[in-house]
C-alpha cells in the first residue's frame, strides 16, 4: 500500500513534530509512506475566504505531487475536506477525482482502511478531546450532537488504546473553537470568545492537555492558553497514538 | 439597508465587550438549543420527518407557480382578497391603501419578519399611523424602538432588568420590580386595551395551504388570534414560499417547527384561518422582494424551504456571541446571512463572513438547508462580484501566488520563521489581529519537510 503523507503547510512550518509523529505512526503500522518533497497548501485558505479560482494552481500542484498514491493521508480534517470537496484540475481530471475519493484524514483511516485495533502506545494524562468540525461534520469522524443517529467517534476508539489515557469531553462536546480559517483575524473578538470558552470547560474538566484531529483548532487554543499563562498543554491526536510505551 | 451601519465582525467585538451579558446569552440560547435536542430524540422518527419536509418543500419550489395561482383560486372562493406585491415597498403601499381606505386608526400586528424585512412599522409611522405589535417579545423592542434580535425570541438579548426598566419607562410599572409574572402581567393589560380598541389586525403567515386557500400562523401567545378575532379587518402578510401543497402536508412541518424552535411538541396556539367572518374582510399580501431572484441562483434556491425555526441561530456559536442585531438584517443568524445577501449583496457582504463553517446550522435545519454551504458559495459569489476588502484581496492574492511556487513557499516560510525569531515583535504587536488576544506560534528551526529530507530520504 502505498501512502502519500500530506502535510499540511502550517504543520510543515511551525509543527513540524505532528507530522513526524504522523509519519512513524503509519510506518509503524506497516505503511509504505513517502512525503512528496514539492507540495505546499491545499487551497483551503484561499477558498473558504472567497477565493477559490485563486487556489487553482494550489490544486494543480497538489495533483502534481499526489497522483499515483493508492492512499493521501493527512493529519488534518479540514484540509482533507476541502481536497474531498473541491480539488479539481482541468488538465488531469482523472487523477484529481482519485485524489478526492482516496484523501483521508489520519484517524478515519486509521480506523476505516487499516482497520487498527491496538496501538502501542503510552500517555498517562488527563486528556480532553477537541472535535473538530470540518472532521466532525464534514468527514463524519464521529457522530453529532444535532443528529439523532446512532454514537460513535473514531477519535476516541483509537485514544482508548492508549494506555494510562484518562479522556474527558467538554460538556459542549461538539462546539466550535472559533478558529474558523481567515475567520480568526477577520472576526478576531469572536474567534477569541469561543476558543476561551472552549478551554473553560475543558479546564473544568481538569484536563493536562486538549488533543484533536486538527492543529489549526489546536494552534488557536495554544495561543489563548499560553497568552493566560495556563498549564493546560494543545498536543495533535497523532503524538499521542505515536508516544512511546 | 444603511451601508454605514457597523459590519458583523465590529458590532459582535461591542456585545462582546460585556462578557458577563455575551455568556448569558449564549447559555440561554444553549438552553433551547438543548431544549432543542431532548424534543428531536424522542421521536423515534425524527430524521425522516426533516427528509420529507425537505422534500416537499423542494416539490413545492419546482412548482410555485402552480401553487400560488391554485392558492389565490381556493381564497377567492373562500372570499378573501389576494394581494401580489413585487417588493417591501409595493408591500407597505397595499396595506397603507388598506388603512385609508377604511379610514382606520388602530392597528395591532402579531409578529412577522415579513414586516420587519419591508420596513412596515417604519414607513407606517412615517405617515402618521402607529402599530402595535402584540407578541410579548416584539412589544418590548418595539417600546426600546430596536429591531427584534432573534426570529422566534425577539427580545433574547435583553434581561429581566431590561424590561422592568422598559416597562417603567413606557408602562408605568413599579421601578426595580424584575418579577416576571408582575411584568408579564402588566403587558397583558397594556396589551387586552390594544386588542380591544384594534380595527384592523395584521399577522405573519407560517404556512399557506393551495389546497384549500387557508393559512396557519404559530404564536405561542395567541396574539395573533386575539387581533385577527377583534378587527373588522384582517390583513396575512407572506413570503411566497410560505406555500405548501395540501393541508396533510401541515402536519409534518407543526411537529418539526415547534420542536425545532423551542423544543416544544407543538407551538400553543396553530390558528387555522379559511375565511373571514361575517363583516370581515380578510386580505392576504403576497410578496416576493427578490425571493423569484433566489429562486433563480441554484445554489441559493433551496434556502426558501426555511420555515423560520431559528433552530441555527440557537446552535450558532457565532450567533450566540455575537447577538442578532450584529447581523444588521430583520432575519439575523445563519439562515439570514444566505438569505441577505440575495435582497442587498452591498450592505450585507460581510453575513457569509460571520461564520467558521462548523456546519451545525445544517444539521440542526429541519427542512435541511445545506446552510453552511451556502454560506461557502455566497463567500464565492461576493468576491467574484468585488464586494471584498482590498487588504483581504491582496493579503490572499499574495498567499495564493506564494503557495502555488513550491520554492518560493519554502523560502517564504524558512525566511518567516527566522524572522519571527529574530524580530518577534515583527508579527508580535496590535497590528496583528491574531497577536491581540493570543500568542504566535513558536517558530521550529527546521520545517518537517527538513526534517525528513534529513532523516527519512536515502
Amino acid at each position: 500500500m502505498k501512502v502519500g503523507l500530506f502535510i499540511p503547510c502550517y504543520i510543515d512550518q511551525f509543527y513540524p513534530q505532528v507530522g513526524i509523529a504522523t509519519l512513524q505512526l503509519l510506518e509503524k503500522l506497516g505503511c509504505n509512506v513517502s512525503f512528496p518533497l514539492n507540495q505546499t497548501c491545499c487551497g483551503q485558505p484561499m477558498a473558504n475566504s472567497g477565493f477559490a479560482a485563486l487556489s487553482k494552481n494550489c490544486d494543480k500542484n497538489f495533483v502534481a505531487n499526489f497522483r499515483g498514491f493508492d492512499y493521501i493521508v493527512g493529519p488534518s480534517g479540514s484540509c482533507v475536506l476541502h481536497l474531498k470537496e473541491h480539488l479539481h484540475d482541468e488538465q488531469h481530471p482523472g487523477e484529481a477525482e482519485h485524489i478526492r475519493k482516496h484523501v483521508y484524514e489520519l484517524t478515519e483511516f486509521l480506523v476505516d482502511v487499516l482497520k487498527v485495533e491496538k496501538i502501542d502506545a503510552s500517555f498517562p494524562y488527563k486528556v480532553g478531546l477537541h472535535n473538530s468540525c470540518h472532521g466532525q461534520r464534514g468527514l463524519h469522524l464521529s457522530s453529532m450532537s444535532e443528529r439523532m443517529l446512532p454514537a460513535f467517534s473514531k477519535p476516541q476508539q483509537l485514544l482508548s488504546m492508549v494506555k494510562g489515557l484518562q479522556l474527558t469531553l467538554p460538556v459542549r462536546s461538539d462546539e466550535c473553537c472559533g478558529f474558523g480559517g481567515t475567520f480568526c483575524v477577520f472576526e478576531e473578538a469572536v474567534s477569541v470568545k469561543m476558543g476561551k470558552d472552549r478551554i473553560t470547560e475543558h479546564s473544568a474538566n481538569e484536563v493536562e492537555y486538549i488533543t484533536g484531529g486538527d492543529v489549526s483548532c489546536l494552534m488557536h487554543l495554544e495561543g489563548i492558553l499560553k497568552r493566560n499563562g495556563s498549564n493546560v498543554k494543545t498536543i495533535h491526536i497523532a503524538e499521542i497514538l505515536n508516544s512511546h510505551a | 439597508m444603511s451601508t454605514s451601519k457597523l459590519s458583523h465582525a465590529d458590532a459582535a467585538e461591542q456585545f462582546i465587550k460585556d462578557e458577563p451579558r455575551t455568556n448569558w446569552h449564549d447559555e440561554t440560547l444553549w438552553f433551547v438549543r438543548q431544549k432543542r435536542d431532548k424534543a428531536a430524540h424522542g421521536l423515534p422518527e425524527w430524521e425522516q420527518l426533516r427528509e420529507w419536509a425537505s422534500q416537499i418543500k423542494d416539490h413545492t419550489l419546482s412548482n410555485l407557480d402552480n401553487y400560488l395561482l391554485e392558492f389565490e383560486r381556493n381564497a377567492n372562493t373562500n372570499g378573501v382578497t389576494i394581494h401580489w406585491a413585487t417588493d417591501g415597498a409595493d408591500h407597505n403601499r397595499i396595506i397603507f391603501d388598506i388603512i385609508q381606505k377604511n379610514n382606520i386608526q388602530k392597528i395591532v400586528k402579531s409578529k412577522s419578519m415579513l414586516t420587519e424585512e419591508c420596513g412596515l412599522n417604519e414607513f407606517l409611522h412615517a405617515k402618521g399611523i402607529e402599530t402595535v405589535d402584540t407578541d410579548l417579545g416584539e412589544r418590548i423592542v418595539q417600546l426600546r424602538h430596536e429591531a427584534p434580535s432573534h426570529i422566534v425570541l425577539p427580545a433574547i438579548h435583553l434581561k429581566k432588568q431590561d424590561v422592568s426598566d422598559t416597562f417603567h419607562e413606557h408602562l408605568h410599572t413599579e421601578k426595580g420590580n424584575n418579577d416576571p409574572q408582575y411584568l408579564t402581567e402588566a403587558a397583558r393589560q397594556h396589551l387586552r386595551e390594544k386588542f380591544i380598541e384594534s380595527e384592523l389586525a395584521i399577522t405573519g403567515v407560517n404556512f399557506a395551504i393551495a389546497e384549500t386557500g387557508g393559512f396557519v400562523v404559530c404564536t405561542n401567545e395567541g396574539n395573533a388570534d386575539m387581533g385577527a378575532h377583534a378587527a373588522k379587518i384582517h390583513i396575512a402578510c407572506m413570503g411566497f414560499e410560505k406555500m405548501i401543497p395540501k393541508a396533510e402536508h401541515l402536519s409534518v412541518f407543526l411537529r418539526l417547527l415547534a420542536r425545532s424552535a423551542t423544543g416544544q411538541p407543538i407551538t400553543t396556539y396553530s390558528s387555522h384561518f379559511h375565511k373571514p367572518r361575517e363583516g370581515q374582510e380578510m386580505h392576504i399580501v403576497i410578496v416576493d422582494n427578490g425571493r423569484s431572484r433566489q429562486l433563480g441562483r441554484a445554489d441559493f434556491r433551496n434556502s426558501l424551504k426555511c420555515i423560520r425555526c431559528a433552530a441555527c441561530f440557537n446552535t450558532c456559536p457565532v450567533y450566540r456571541r455575537s447577538g442578532g442585531h450584529s447581523y444588521h438584517t430583520a432575519v439575523a443568524g445563519p439562515i439570514g446571512s444566505i438569505l441577505n445577501p440575495n435582497i442587498d449583496m452591498r450592505a450585507n457582504a460581510d453575513l457569509p463572513f460571520a461564520s467558521t463553517l462548523c456546519g451545525s446550522c445544517s444539521n440542526v435545519c429541519p427542512v435541511k438547508i445545506d446552510i453552511h454551504d451556502q454560506l461557502w458559495k455566497w463567500r464565492q459569489v461576493l468576491v467574484s462580484e468585488g464586494f471584498v476588502d482590498t487588504t483581504k484581496k491582496v493579503g490572499l492574492k499574495g498567499m495564493a501566488f506564494v503557495l502555488a511556487r513550491p520554492g518560493l513557499y519554502r523560502f517564504a516560510g524558512k525566511a518567516g520563521r527566522a524572522m519571527m525569531r529574530m524580530f518577534p515583535w515583527l508579527l508580535n504587536n496590535k497590528l496583528n489581529p491574531w497577536y491581540k488576544q493570543r500568542e504566535m506560534p513558536a517558530p521550529p528551526k527546521e520545517s518537517f519537510r527538513d526534517w525528513y529530507i534529513k532523516n527519512k530520504q536515502q
